[in-house]
């Protein structure tokens, strides 16, 4: 696929009515258990979102049915107003734009961190570009800025897996980064970081706000305050209440399943 | 593009790649050829099929390394791809024998025995050595590319795809065990007289055969170290690592997968085509399952992951059996096992992997010198 082709696709995504995603009446049962029960959820293009909601709520099952990983048993899922996710692979769906970070740090072990943002770089994608391209000064220049912003510069040449958890969540974040999606789904930012990692990893997601949509879901209280502005709870696989912080927080619903416990 | 395949190594690697290859196309011939029998450094002219065997059996190693050291894919039914370029080169050769069978027919002499009146229609065009190489190049490949599509299609990994490799390569050493099928079942295709007009029996043609074994197997290492150097290189070992980030970074790991295991048969093809000639004989014993387990053997032996361990790995194991089974033939399975064991155990990176320690190690000592 050349360039050309690929940013027609981009603009392909139509946003016209404001929705970057589009997530209606979704169930998804394993075993008679419904992971999503009559799911409905509207994400705004270029949103910042917060997803809370106790262990089993049902968050990242939704994240797997948005890339592609577990299908839908009913409703639908559309990027855009065009786009029918649940038609599509998991490729497909990270090549219109949708990049996902993982709740386990999930990064190239064996690779180096510039290989690890050199292979998650938006470029073409099939097998003899892959082969017989080199990248081009664009292309570096790219992966230089994410490794500024990941503040990995220094470790460039390091393996992955030497990395410190927190480092390893920020490259991760920086593979999305260069990968240069529309939608950022992002499970647990900031498991496992210490108080200073956590505030750096609020910044930096605050900043990509407005050029990206990001889904970020998480349980750290203190973080969501520090960088949501309209909170979605989820339980049992529905939407339990959505709004602003405050409101969300004071909600008698939300108190009692899951701030309050 | 020269500026990369001379990027593909450091001097030293080069210098020892084409130390490696000059010894073998030139070294070798000069010392059986201009050195008197008598001496010691004399290379009588045996070796030559027996070290070309070996390079083919290296060449597997190449492959195998590739889809499983790299994109870390089990394959225990390479011995399908080896027999597949065997078989085809064996059938050229046996068309080239002419009437010079035991049964002064114009049909191999299996045929005759079996009281075949003509030769079946998958035979027609192997009098030709060209149609012979274009079923060697594409046919090893095609079959791969097929079992590929739908194992890799169905997401088939690790155990479950190492053994329906083994089953496929069971299944078809069956079929070719049957004398219906026509490949001279359990006999296998032998008896060769020449290939090209060359007489096999000539020292020279044999001479001839390593030497382009040698070439073969060098451009095939440099082609690997290629693909394994470049970004689709990162992409297998990424796949081998985790698979899943790769789908989510937006590339269809499915042609990935696909194009290193038709390349891996590919080779392995081509690799089989060689060993013919120079063993003279294909049967379907090549098909054991065993044979393809003992070509995974060879690549845990020597390392994975780096092609030159594959080659090391190859070339030690078929030495030790080369000489065990005349030494002690019972035991070489025995020591086979054990070997594979103990490298697992001790030294999971290979015998490659305990020389890059010490390197490491010196090195560190170094350093804190």
């Amino acid at each position: 696929m050349n360039s050309a082709e690929v940013s027609t696709k981009e603009s392909s995504i139509d946003t016209r009515h404001g929705c970057i995603l589009y997530l209606e009446n979704l169930t998804v049962s394993f075993d008679g258990f419904k992971a999503l029960d009559d799911l409905n959820l509207y994400i705004d293009d270029g949103e910042l979102r917060c997803i809370i909601g106790p262990n089993g709520a049902g968050k990242t099952t939704m994240m797997d049915v948005i890339t592609g990983k577990t299908r839908p048993d009913e409703g639908t899922v559309f990027f855009g107003q065009t786009l029918d996710l649940t038609q599509m692979t998991e490729y497909e769906i990270a090549h219109a734009g949708i990049g996902r970070k993982f709740q386990k740090p999930t990064v190239f072990q064996n690779h180096t961190i510039y290989e690890n943002l050199e292979l998650a770089l938006h470029i073409e994608k099939d097998i003899w570009t892959s082969l017989l391209k080199r990248l081009n000064a664009d292309q570096k220049e790219t992966i230089e800025e994410a490794l500024e912003t990941i503040g990995l510069v220094e470790q460039r040449n390091t393996r992955a897996g030497l990395l410190s958890h927190g480092q390893k969540q920020w490259l991760e974040i920086g593979m999305l980064l260069v990968q240069d999606p529309r939608l950022l789904l992002i499970d647990e930012p900031v498991a496992g970081m210490t108080h200073q990692e956590t505030e750096q990893t609020a910044e930096l997601l605050s900043s990509l706000a407005g050029k990206h949509s990001i889904v970020v879901v998480e349980h750290e209280m203190d973080f969501i305050r520090s960088i949501a502005k309209r909170v979605t709870v989820l339980h049992e696989g529905h939407v339990l209440a959505e709004g602003l912080m405050e409101d969300v927080q004071n909600n008698p619903k939300v108190v009692e399943v899951y701030l309050g416990s | 593009m020269i500026k990369h395949i001379i990027a593909l190594h450091s001097f030293r690697g080069w210098l020892f790649s084409f130390g490696l290859l000059a010894f073998a196309i030139i070294l070798l011939p000069i010392l059986n050829i201009f050195v008197p029998e008598e001496s010691i450094l004399h290379v009588p002219d045996y070796m030559f099929p027996l070290l070309g065997k070996y390079l083919c059996y290296a060449m597997v190693a190449l492959a195998v390394d590739l889809i499983w050291g790299y994109t870390g894919i089990l394959s225990l039914g390479h011995g399908v791809f080896f027999s597949m370029g065997g078989y085809a080169m064996g059938m050229y050769l046996m068309r080239s024998i002419g009437k010079e069978g035991v049964y002064k027919s114009d049909l191999p002499d299996f045929m005759v025995f079996l009281d075949w009146k003509e030769l079946p229609w998958y035979w027609y065009g192997f009098d030709h050595f060209a149609f012979a190489l274009l079923v060697i190049l594409v046919l090893p490949g095609l079959f791969g590319f097929i079992f590929g599509y739908f194992a890799f299609r169905s997401r088939i990994k690790g155990v479950y795809f190492a053994i329906i490799t083994q089953a496929m390569t069971y299944a078809l050493m069956l079929l070719f065990f049957r004398n219906n099928t026509g490949f001279g079942g359990n006999n296998g295709l032998t008896d060769f007289k020449r290939i090209l007009g060359f007489s096999l029996h000539n020292p020279a043609t044999k001479m001839g055969l390593f030497v382009i074994t040698a070439l073969v197997l060098f451009f095939s290492y440099v082609l690997a170290r290629y693909i394994v150097k470049s970004k689709l290189g990162r992409i297998l070992t990424a796949i081998r690592d985790v698979e899943s980030r790769v789908m989510f970074s937006g590339y269809n790991t499915l042609h990935y997968k696909l194009f290193i295991w038709t390349f891996s048969a590919f080779l392995c093809g081509i690799a089989g085509a060689l060993y013919v000639p120079q063993v003279g004989i294909i049967n379907p014993s090549e098909m054991q399952p065993t044979n393809s387990i003992e070509m995974a053997i060879w690549v845990a032996v020597g390392g994975r992951g780096t092609l030159s361990g594959a080659l090391f790995g190859a070339g030690l194991v078929n030495v030790a059996k080369s000489w065990f089974t005349v030494a002690a033939p019972d035991y070489w399975l025995y020591f086979l096992g054990a070997l594979f064991i103990f490298v697992t155990l001790f030294f999971p990176k290979g015998i490659l992997g305990i020389f890059k320690r010490f390197s490491i190690v010196s090195k560190v000592k170094e350093s804190t010198q």
